[in-house]
């Protein structure tokens, strides 16, 4: 137990009660000790940014390769990770080693560190008028695990892993192909990797639960909670129930590559099929684990910008109980292929559609937030409603996914990777950077370009739905996923994906500038910059908040915001 | 103040450890999953699980009129060096009645090896119907180098069948059998990596 961060750990430690609140510690202190709610999501943010530039990059060589039909760049790209540049093997090899880390740091480095570690840290306790996480030290051990992960999803890019160096399994990391498909060292490390943020993610879902059940100020009840909070606590339950079985089924992983096992090993009769429902039974969860902090986000951004509470306040927040509740019951519906009868077919298609009931909830709750409010269009606001529809788009090919005799047709086609990249890719990241236009001047204390803020919107809309609209046609016409090369008839409509790949680059660049802009040339943030709308607790602290908030705990009247 | 404050610790702890042992319930229910995907597997003859009966339970079912064709499919997993095939392609039965049928299989290397079989049949859904009192798969056949073997398997199909609205159309049910390297009989068989391939 460190001393320095016993003393900066604050309020609970503080009995004489006039300590320097202030106080900040030193730089290695501060950063690689840190304690503090604040700090940890800015280190959170700034660590999914970065792994969210690695995984956008895997992405880009992914769209160069897919350019034109053939075998392009892949060659240099094995070679540049100590592969043999003459086997061709392992140049297709690495294809499926960058499918599989631009899923797994899309997923575990990118999105979940964003809105859990990263919002999740730094607005919880804010908004709940708390002083800090239930449990500062593990809000530590849970980035750092992160992280720690991440490096290790790195050097197995590095190291042998089947036909040429890295993991090349999806990242889905199905048995037998994770098991004797491939030999080496890149997949341990992979599914290490993936037992490394998945205990940093239980451990930050119980940070979690702990806060929002226990230190909410006098007064606000559970029903009173903003819906940012209620998502990120529907989420936090959905990391404690999924992420377990992901772990028992990746260690049987391990014990099946390493210590002779049979789990998934027909020979020794295992049923491989059991490892695609244990991954399933974590893996569609996860996806509501993407996606509902955002569903919050959002909440706020339409509520504020609305200058209105948000229509119906509890709908809005047991729809996301449902959703959670709903979506542990349907993992079956990603495996339609894999000799289902007819009747579980038929469950597994209707229960998937019945999420569709309180996602409609949230979709018209929205709307009616947005009917007969003072709309002002500043760039959270403009990013939310990119969001409405991208989701929206990416919900109505998910319902038709959900057939399962129509997923006979498409599955593994490139209507899926159009659908799940319309929900995630379009709709998760499009609410993380309404939240990151929403809340940078409160976290940094400085207001970005609100010019460039709309500019990066636009263009990004433009390029994205570039990139994956034309994916509906690639796979309606039949194209499959995972293969980096395509018949010619694909040609069009794949060149059309790699310049909105461009374009959609080129509104990223643009984000950076506007941070630089918003460090260097920025206004200093008001306390409550977006105004009368903005009603939640972190709107009545100054902009950055203090090191350490709410001394005396605020206290919520009656007549609550909702 | 304080006593408010420690009071307040406890309860997270209380909550923390709930939660974990939430997560640590989930963990072992993901172990758990093994057997009991099996057990759930042979109780329901889901994904065209075939049942095991003893000669008792045998001795009690029915035959009635109606027949049913059997189709008999064998093979081998990659790389491994056996020959395996039935002796008979197809079998008109009558449903109810035990019928034998008989597979050949020979060891083409030149040492010993150790094979398990999986088994199921097609349509999945007649799995539950499909019972085994003998069958080759119920133990691992060790075969010396270059040695054959006839392998008998004693079947029937369950009458139960003509009373299942899923099984209806069913006119022909296919057993299959795909023989593997046995991995828990000690020295490894068969390179069975990528790159043996």
């Amino acid at each position: 137990m460190a001393t320095t961060a016993d003393h900066f750990q604050g309020h609970v430690d503080d009995h004489h009660g006039h300590a320097d609140h202030d106080h900040k510690p030193g730089f290695f202190a501060r950063w690689f000790m840190s304690t503090n709610h604040k700090d940890i999501g800015t280190m959170y943010l700034i660590f999914a940014i970065f792994a969210g530039v690695i995984g956008g990059a895997v992405s880009g060589i992914m769209r160069a390769e897919l350019m034109h039909p053939g075998i392009q760049y892949l060659g240099a790209v094995a070679s540049f990770f100590g592969d043999d540049a003459s086997d061709f093997n392992a140049t297709l090899h690495m294809w499926n080693v960058l499918i599989t880390a631009h899923g797994l740091i899309m997923v575990f480095f990118v999105v979940m560190p964003a809105t859990i570690g990263g919002f999740g840290n730094w607005f919880i306790p804010l908004m709940i008028g708390a002083p800090d996480m239930a449990f500062p030290r593990m809000n530590n051990i849970s980035f750092w695990l992160t992280f720690a992960g991440f490096c290790s999803l790195m050097m197995s890019a590095f190291v042998p892993g089947g036909l040429g160096n890295g993991a090349g399994t999806g990242w889905t990391v199905y048995a037998p192909l994770s098991t004797y498909g491939s030999t080496g060292p890149a997949v341990d490390f992979g599914i290490f990797a993936l037992h490394l943020a998945g205990a940093g993610s239980i451990m930050g879902a119980i940070n979690l639960i702990t806060t929002i059940f226990n230190m909410r100020a006098p007064g606000m009840t559970i029903h009173k909670m903003p819906l940012f909070v209620w998502s990120v606590l529907v989420t936090a339950f959905l990391l404690l129930l999924a992420l377990p079985v992901l772990a028992a089924a990746i260690t049987m992983l391990i014990t099946d590559r390493n210590f002779g096992t049979t789990f998934f090993d027909p020979a020794g009769g295992g049923d491989p099929v059991l490892y695609q429902h244990l991954f399933w039974f974590f893996g569609h969860p996860e996806v509501y684990i993407m996606i509902l902090p955002a569903f919050g986000m959002v909440s706020q951004i339409i509520s504020t910008f609305s200058k209105k509470p948000v229509f119906g306040y509890l709908g809005m927040a047991y729809a996301m109980v449902a959703i959670g509740v709903v979506g542990f019951i349907v993992w079956a519906h990603h495996m339609y292929t894999t000799g289902l009868s007819v009747n579980t077919k038929m469950y597994f298609t209707a229960a998937t559609m019945v999420i569709a009931v309180p996602t409609g909830v949230k979709i018209f709750s929205w709307i009616a937030t947005m009917w007969g409010g003072s709309l002002e269009f500043k760039s959270p606001m403009v990013w939310s409603l990119g969001f409405i529809f991208l989701f929206t788009v990416g919900g109505v090919t998910g319902v038709v996914l959900a057939n399962g005799g129509v997923d006979d047709v498409l599955h593994d086609t490139y209507y899926v990777v159009a659908h799940f990249h319309y929900v995630l890719s379009l709709g998760a990241v499009t609410a993380l950077f309404a939240g990151f236009y929403y809340w940078f001047p409160k976290m940094s204390g400085r207001m970005h370009s609100e010019f460039l803020a709309h500019v990066h919107f636009w263009i990004f809309f433009i390029g994205v739905n570039l990139i994956f609209f034309p994916m509906h046609f690639l796979g309606l016409q039949g194209m499959p996923r995972r293969y980096p090369d395509y018949a010619e008839a694909y040609t069009h409509w794949n060149q059309v994906a790699t310049v909105g790949y461009m374009i959609m680059a080129v509104s990223i660049v643009i984000w950076f500038i506007n941070i630089l802009y918003a460090f260097t040339a920025g206004k200093r943030a008001e306390g409550n910059y977006w105004g009368e709308g903005a009603t939640t607790l972190e709107w009545t602290l100054s902009s950055p908040p203090p090191f350490h908030q709410f001394e005396t705990l605020p206290v919520i009247e009656d007549a609550g915001h909702h | 103040m304080n006593a408010k404050t420690l009071d307040g610790l406890g309860r997270n702890r209380r909550i923390a450890l709930m939660a974990l042992a939430v997560a640590a319930a989930m963990l072992g229910l993901g172990f758990a999953s093994v057997p009991l995907y099996r057990l759930f597997c042979q109780a329901t003859g889901f994904d065209g699980t075939t049942q095991r009966v003893t000669e008792d339970e045998a001795a009690q079912i029915k035959a009635v009129a109606n027949t049913m064709s059997i189709r008999f499919d064998a093979n081998v997993e990659r790389g491994m060096p056996w020959q395996f095939k039935p002796l008979q392609r197809t079998d008109d039965i009558t449903i109810g009645v035990r019928d034998m049928a008989l597979f050949w299989a020979k060891n083409t290397s030149d040492h010993a090896i150790t094979g398990t079989a999986s088994f199921n049949v097609e349509p999945e859904q007649v799995g539950k119907y499909f019972n085994k009192i003998q069958c080759f798969c119920f133990t691992e056949q060790t075969l010396k180098p270059g040695e054959e073997v006839r392998m008998p398997v004693l079947y029937y199909v369950d009458p139960a069948i003509l009373n299942d609205p899923d099984a209806k159309d069913v006119e022909q049910i296919t057993l299959s059998y795909t023989f593997h390297p046995a991995i828990n009989s000690g020295a490894k068989a068969l390179d069975r990596t990528a790159s043996g391939r």
